[in-house]
């Protein structure tokens, strides 16, 4: 792999805090490695700017391995950037190419609101787990592990679901900010299972509910989640929501 | 101060069950009325806090990140280790209790090492029952894969995402107890110091990170769940807001810092690039199984790997270690590393690597997936495109990653990788109920030193941080709380409240006045430089002692010359930084107090001057069988106690992998 530098134009979106009103702001980087990741990047920008006494921006990250969620930029009009299943901080500079002009937005919507520069609340996905994303089991009540054998494919598809890290890029991507695919992960992960099915209506009426009321839009299946999610949770999890909520709002009573 | 471990009387593989049958109580009514804050929202920080609040506790929980699942318990990739026997392959409670004591190089405390293998196999009950997604069989029942240090298939696993996969169940867990009013959630808050009232910690000053406000919170017991230090070598596998801040703060206020110079360093992580790198990625232990580690046999060699051939590649660790091979314990294989690249024979631009190499494996598999379908065709490219395909299955998200981040793809060329800082197993010294020297103030999973000795071995710090929380703490708990029933929740105007509050922020106002010009990343970065290269694989007492004089400089410089942009009354992430890089670089000078202490080599501490004639790692059970427990005293000042360790099962014999 050939290593190059480069010389960047970034245009960043600041906004001192959820108050303010933002805008993009201009920036120039040099010598810029393309080795580095794109976060790293962002390191250097914001190692000028302190020296220059300017407030740097602030950005959300912390594993820089893909795993934790917590890095969300838009860049250049696509959630975590160019690259297919990817978040931003596995992103590397080697995606950009000399005088490239970047632009990096927070995630877009009204359900994730903007905390500072890069910076957005998504603790309305903390809301809609805490409405019935979950087995009710206490501590200490389970019987043995290998008492409840599950179908390989189940299982293998319920950890597929479960994969989502929760970064919220599926609502930053979709036209109508809908929370679809993350929820609809999380559905699918515990309706797939044996152990989800005690709770497997209330689940979804509940979780849905909760969607509903923060804010979210509604899907109008154009699978651009599925494209921008950098974990490759399937739309085919939103169709089975779909089923579980029908089939719920059938047969329960009410 | 009390320095008792609490180690119940009797037989080893009663003193558990015999604890929790004599264990004092809280009734319903009265949980009720008991507050608990938990630190940190890990492995050890959710369960804790799920468990708790399931009992009926009032708990607090507190965690930096934006949301409860991003603790950095979600990157573990390979597996967790539990004694279930499932495979029939002559494993037990006493077997995994022994691999772990051994595996730490005989310097943990037995007891509960000996608790943590009894309630490994209820973890893994109790994941499944929360729906963690853990790899199955055809026939739909769990499925094992081994791990390094052992020879039996003891480790339960979800692809490379087993971390991910717990912590989203006790984060489940977590999220269910908000919903019911029994947790209060505190994201986006980082614990600035304990308040202390009669010798007790009753409570803590967090700050609001968005905000940057302060909060006190009171708490009749506390509990650290904060995580390890790595980060004091500024590049590690951790992620970037990990840090030592709770845990130091606890020592501060007279919590036992237990054998801090235990680090362990992971043989097998993506080697750094540049000055500007941030972080090191982690590549599973898992690959060792097939792939093959070596070195050019000529120093400086140039030639890409593909042109080096085979009779001048040396596989140092085959020829050094014929029994184990590529598959020793992390400690060895880092430091054999090491040892080559010192010499010369290192590869890439920095040669600061080595190569992983699956040539080998392609081909293997290749051959036997041809066998497997009666194939005619023994073409040695159809079988390299059929070995390939093996490897994507088994380790295909590794490979992605890797080439994500390199630009080059593993499938064509060797990987190159070099150990990095990783884990450490040093951290706050706690008794048999995970309670510190601090009464009312408990520290869990990687934040104390408890189980893992001198060395970890893979896929035990989660079944070390869900043990404390699920199992563990909700009854060693109790026998503390049962004492705090009369105690009413203590208003936070009491003056103990107060000052520490005053303190904290007095603290975060020297820092901001200081307005010097250099950035706090550029201090951690130096901090880490030093610890690296004199407190890292290979330690010895004149590096030591330079690296003590030159953290005390450090620290000067840095409280003279930082500069932090922004308010302290806004979000504020370089403040955030600073105050972390501050502690680190106290806890830095106290690693290297306590690796100079230590004379002896053990597990993955190193000292050079304490190896065998052939350059293995020498311990001296006779002057270093103990855990040293160190007291602050003062700034660049403290008092070692020590706490003997007594082997009554596993006598202590050298380590040999040859």
């Amino acid at each position: 792999m050939e290593h190059y530098n480069m010389n960047l134009t970034l245009k960043v979106w600041r906004q001192k805090n959820n108050q303010a009103a933002g805008s993009l702001e201009t920036y120039q980087v040099k010598d810029i490695s393309s080795e580095m990741s794109f976060l790293e990047m962002f390191d250097v920008l914001n190692d000028q700017l302190i020296v220059a006494g300017e407030d740097p921006i602030a950005f959300d990250h912390d594993c820089r391995e893909g795993i934790c969620g917590q890095c969300s930029m838009h860049i250049n009009g696509r959630a975590h950037g160019p690259w297919a299943n990817n978040t931003t901080c596995q992103l590397h500079m080697r995606a950009f190419k000399d005088g490239d002009t970047i632009v990096v937005e927070p995630w877009r919507s009204k359900a994730f609101p903007v905390i500072k520069d890069l910076i957005v609340d998504r603790s309305s996905f903390d809301r809609i787990i805490q409405s019935g994303g979950y087995i009710s089991i206490n501590t200490g009540n389970a019987v043995d592990a290998n008492s409840l054998p599950i179908d390989k494919k189940n299982a293998d598809d319920a950890f597929m679901a479960a994969a989502c890290i929760g970064c919220g890029a599926c609502v930053a991507t979709c036209v109508n900010s809908s929370a679809m695919l993350f929820v609809s992960a999380k559905v699918s992960q515990l309706a797939l299972l044996p152990q989800g099915q005690p709770e497997r209506q209330s689940r979804v009426l509940n979780m849905v509910a909760q969607m509903d009321k923060e804010n979210f839009g509604n899907c109008t299946n154009t699978y651009a989640c599925e494209a921008e999610c950098p974990k490759g949770i399937s739309v085919s999890n939103i169709a089975r929501m779909n089923r579980e909520y029908l089939n719920a709002g059938l047969t329960t009573e009410s | 101060m009390s320095f008792d471990s609490k180690i119940p009387a009797g037989e080893m593989n009663e003193k558990w069950n015999d604890y929790k049958g004599h264990v004092k109580l809280v009734n319903p009514s009265n949980k009720r009325k008991l507050e608990v804050i938990v630190v940190g929202t890990g492995l050890a920080g959710a369960s804790a806090a799920a468990s708790l609040g399931e009992l009926g506790y009032k708990v607090k929980s507190f965690c930096f990140q934006d949301s409860p699942r991003r603790a950095h318990s979600i990157a573990a990739q390979g597996g967790i280790n539990a004694a279930k026997n499932y495979q029939n392959d002559g494993d037990s409670v006493f077997r995994l209790f022994y691999d772990t004591v051994k595996g730490g190089d005989y310097r943990s405390r037995e007891a509960n090492v000996h608790r943590l293998a009894e309630v490994s196999n209820a973890i893994i009950d109790q994941c499944v029952a929360q729906g963690v997604p853990f790899a199955r069989e055809y026939g739909g029942l769990l499925s094992n894969r081994s791990f390094g240090g052992t020879q039996v298939q003891r480790t339960f696993y979800a692809a490379g995402q087993t971390g991910q996969q717990l912590l989203l169940g006790a984060y489940s867990a977590l999220e269910r107890q908000i919903a019911l009013g029994n947790v209060e959630m505190h994201a986006r808050h980082e614990m600035l110091d304990i308040v202390m009232i009669d010798g007790k910690a009753r409570g803590i000053i967090a700050r609001n990170l968005v905000t940057g406000e302060l909060e006190r919170h009171f708490g009749h017991a506390v509990l650290l769940c904060s995580g390890g230090y790595g980060n004091v070598f500024y590049l590690s596998t951790l992620a970037m807001g990990s840090n030592v801040t709770a845990a130091w703060k606890a020592h501060k206020k007279g919590a036992f810092f237990g054998n801090p110079c235990f680090t362990q360093i992971h043989p097998t992580c993506i080697p750094v690039s540049g000055d500007y790198q941030s972080k090191l990625t982690l590549m599973s232990e898992s690959l060792r199984n097939d792939g093959r580690i070596w070195v050019p046999k000529k120093k400086d060699d140039n030639r890409k790997a593909v042109d080096i051939p085979e009779e001048e590649r040396d596989y140092y660790l085959e020829r050094r270690y014929p029994a184990f091979g590529n598959l020793v314990p992390r400690d060895v294989a880092s430091r054999a590393a090491k040892e080559r690249c010192d010499d010369g024979y290192g590869v890439g631009t920095t040669k600061l690597a080595v190569y992983l190499d699956f040539e080998d494996a392609i081909k293997r598999y290749g051959k036997i997936e041809a066998g497997k379908t009666g194939s005619t065709n023994t073409s040695e490219e159809y079988l390299i495109k059929l070995g390939k395909d093996v490897v994507k299955e088994k380790y295909g998200n590794l490979f992605d990653m890797y080439e994500k981040i390199t630009g080059e793809n593993p499938y064509e060329m060797p990987m190159r990788i070099f150990p990095a800082v990783h884990y450490t197993m040093g951290g706050l010294w706690v008794d048999y109920e995970l309670q510190t020297s601090v009464k009312g103030l408990y520290a869990l999973g990687e934040a104390n030193f408890s189980d893992h000795g001198a060395n970890r071995l893979g896929a035990s710090a989660l079944m070390q941080g869900l043990a404390d929380g699920y199992f563990v703490i909700p009854y060693t708990i109790g026998n503390y709380l049962a004492d705090e029933i009369a105690t009413k929740v203590i208003p936070t105007d009491h003056p103990a409240f107060v000052e520490t509050e005053k303190a904290v922020s007095d603290r975060i106002n020297t820092l901001m006045s200081i307005k010097g010009k250099q950035t706090v990343e550029s201090f951690h970065k130096r901090l880490g430089k030093i610890m690296w290269n004199k407190c890292g694989m290979a330690r010895n007492e004149k590096g030591l002692q330079e690296a003590i004089v030159e953290i005390q400089e450090l620290k000067k410089e840095f409280w003279a010359d930082l500069r932090i942009p922004g308010e302290i009354s806004s979000m504020n992430p370089e403040l955030d930084k600073a105050g972390r890089v501050a502690d680190f670089i106290e806890l830095g000078e106290l690693m290297c107090k306590d690796a100079l202490m230590r004379k002896e080599s053990c597990g993955g501490h190193f000292r050079e001057e304490s190896q065998t004639e052939d350059g293995e790692a020498k311990r001296d059970d006779e002057n270093f069988s103990f855990v040293a427990a160190w007291e602050y005293k003062g700034e660049s000042e403290w008092e070692l106690n020590k706490e003997p360790l007594n082997f009554e099962i596993v006598k202590p014999s050298q380590r040999s992998y040859k």
